[in-house]
């Protein structure tokens, strides 16, 4: 009777590797590149330099055996400067928008699935919240609790909270009109169960590719912090302190600026490629259900 | 009918407010159906036969005005506690819905979707839940049933979908299933499969069912008693084989009358209704269905026709000029 479905089909058995293999070279370049520059921040203490010795005689030293990549304007070791610069660079560009992904996420989808006064009072506050000028607040809060890796990091985080609530509340409101939710609903399943299990798998797929945005975004904007001087205190080094102490000799050695702009460059690059490519990876599927 | 109603829904409306005004989707509608009996609800789109099901479920959207009572097992649904009512749905309630694209999650597998509902209703641990999903796929006749439930929805086909939609359904063995145009989104060639397989496990389980559909084909040897809605409101309500021989209301005629004909001749053209349903949110005085109607006439445009019983008890009809002669198909 039921022949005509009773055959199991071949893509029972489609297996990731042959749907990775159509992610392209590109995708797993910047793969690489992210791997790469994790590792080296992760065991950036066993490098034989310290980012803050300053060796007076070697200053704007070109490339040698010694230093990799030279000295900066005070003799200290650009390459173990870049590294220990990938830390910070790489902490409070990831804890930032996880800070953003909890808070806006949970807001997006309890506004998205609870509606009415709950939903209008989040989007008001996440639009006051937008609507004020961002460098202007994390000036004014870096001025009065002070410069650190903290601060900043809770500053960007709180700032990315309503791009996170507005992805989530979106992706909430369209799947929550869904029959499966319905169907949830039906079989008794309670609030909390149909957010956790049925809505937010559906919804971490978009909020996580826009989470990898997020990051590259994190990174731009503790760069630019940094470049002001509003970043992390000296003498720890950021790509964007480093950009912006490498200033004052950019005639004499450019490679100073550039180094730490291009690694900040390959960096963000990788996140949106892999953010991008996630995002283009889930769409279908989701519009084909 | 000599057992108790295992449903019975007591004069029940649906409002919904809308820009445009009040829409009236349900309208005083009367229905019981016993245990292990099957009540089909006929209708055209828009007819109010999925409001009328959410409303028996109390799944109607926020802003809708639900009158009336749903008994069911001798409690009113309307009133009960939130969560009495949330521990009702699944258990002793059940739904299939039209479309199993959009009624299954995309992202679970459905082993995943199986097993939590048999955690959640029967409190069975992982292993004991995980034997019974494959049980149940098997039930409804889904080969392979262990590797099946590894699979997402998108990876079987609409036929298996509305199987596995189904099993969710059955899992819990309800009293009462509520199949809301279970074949609609379905291959012709699938839809007898799965009625089939409702009515079976419909026997098996002696589970009462209501089939909602716009296919009197349908419900013609599938279901106990037939009621037929129009404009919100029951017009006509028999057991199958009365309606099917001779049926009162000229709205069932004319439903009846535009099913294609297989043994017809080529380019016969088929029988429409003329017109369109009424707008529901500006009442029709009279018979909501007299703008469509032949046999239309005198108290029909002035006074809304009350379902009741006429020869027998259990045939009811609403209409004032019922059809005589027991109706042939030849209209």
């Amino acid at each position: 009777m039921a022949s005509l479905e009773l055959s199991i089909d071949g893509d029972v058995a489609v297996s990731p590797i042959t749907r990775a293999s159509r992610l392209g070279a590109l995708f797993w370049g910047a793969i690489a590149w992210m791997i790469f520059v994790f590792v080296a921040a992760a065991f950036a203490n066993l490098l034989p330099f310290s980012p803050t010795d300053m060796d007076m005689l070697e200053r704007r030293a070109p490339a040698s055996a010694l230093h990799w990549l030279g000295t900066d304007g005070l003799g200290r070791d650009e390459l173990a400067r870049l590294i220990h610069g990938a830390r910070i660079s790489l902490t409070v560009g990831l804890c930032a928008p996880i800070i953003g992904i909890t808070i806006g996420g949970a807001l997006g989808m309890l506004a998205g699935y609870f509606r009415g006064r709950f939903e209008s009072l989040v989007v008001g506050s996440m639009d006051v919240l937008l609507a004020f000028p961002p460098l202007i607040l994390a000036l004014a809060v870096t001025a009065y609790l002070g410069q650190s890796i903290l601060n900043l990091t809770c500053i960007l985080g709180v700032l990315g909270i309503p791009a996170f609530m507005r992805v989530a509340r979106a992706a909430t409101l369209t799947l929550a009109r869904r029959e499966f939710v319905i169907a949830a609903q039906a079989l008794g399943a309670t609030h909390a169960r149909i957010l956790l299990r049925e809505l937010l798998p559906n919804v971490f797929l978009p909020l996580f590719a826009f989470f990898l945005l997020g990051v590259a975004v994190t990174i731009v904007v503790e760069g630019a912090l940094s470049f002001l001087g509003l970043g992390v205190p000296p003498p720890v080094s950021s790509w964007g302190s480093m950009i912006g102490e490498a200033r004052e000799s950019l005639e004499m050695a450019p490679r100073l600026a550039f180094i730490p702009a291009i690694t900040m460059f390959l960096t963000v690059l990788s996140f949106n490629l892999v953010g991008d490519t996630l995002r283009a990876f889930t769409d279908p599927r989701q519009g084909a259900l | 009918m000599t057992e108790p109603a295992l449903l019975s829904v007591e004069d029940v409306s649906v409002d919904l407010p809308t820009p445009r005004g009040n829409l009236r989707a349900v309208d005083r509608v009367d229905l019981t159906i016993g245990a292990g009996r099957t009540l089909g609800i006929v209708g055209e789109s828009g007819c109010g036969k999925t409001m009328l099901s959410r409303a028996i479920l109390q799944l109607l959207p926020k802003k809708a005005r639900l009158s009336g009572r749903v008994m069911f097992d001798g409690q009113d649904l309307v009133r009960l506690a939130p969560e009495r009512l949330r521990r009702l749905r699944g258990r002793s309630l059940a739904v299939v819905f039209q479309d199993p694209m959009t009624s299954l999650n995309p992202v679970l597998t459905i082993g995943t979707q199986l097993i939590e509902t048999l955690q959640e209703h029967l409190e069975l641990d992982g292993n004991s839940a995980k034997r019974r999903s494959a049980e149940l796929l098997a039930a409804v006749g889904i080969p392979a049933p262990e590797q099946r439930l590894l699979q997402y929805p998108h990876q079987l086909s609409g036929g298996m979908r509305q199987r596995v939609a189904i099993a969710i359904a059955l899992s819990c063995e309800p009293k009462l299933l509520i199949a809301d145009e279970p074949t609609t989104a379905l291959d012709v060639t699938i839809q007898a499969q799965i009625l089939d397989l409702l009515a079976r496990e419909q026997r098996r389980r002696h589970m009462a069912m209501i089939l909602i559909t716009h296919d009197l084909g349908v419900v013609a040897g599938r279901t106990d008693e037939v009621a037929v809605m129009y404009a919100g409101r029951v017009v006509e309500r028999a057991p199958t084989p009365a309606l099917f021989k001779k049926m009162r209301m000229p709205y069932t005629e004319a439903l009846l009358a535009a099913i294609p004909k297989i043994d017809a001749a080529p380019h016969t053209p088929l029988p429409a209704i003329s017109g369109r349903p009424p707008d529901p949110t500006r009442p029709i005085q009279g018979c909501s269905f007299s703008p469509r109607c032949r046999y239309a006439a005198g108290p029909c445009y002035r006074e809304k026709p009350l379902l009741a019983a006429a020869e027998s008890p259990d045939h009811q009809y609403a209409c004032f000029h019922p059809i005589k002669a027991p109706a042939g198909v030849c209209a």
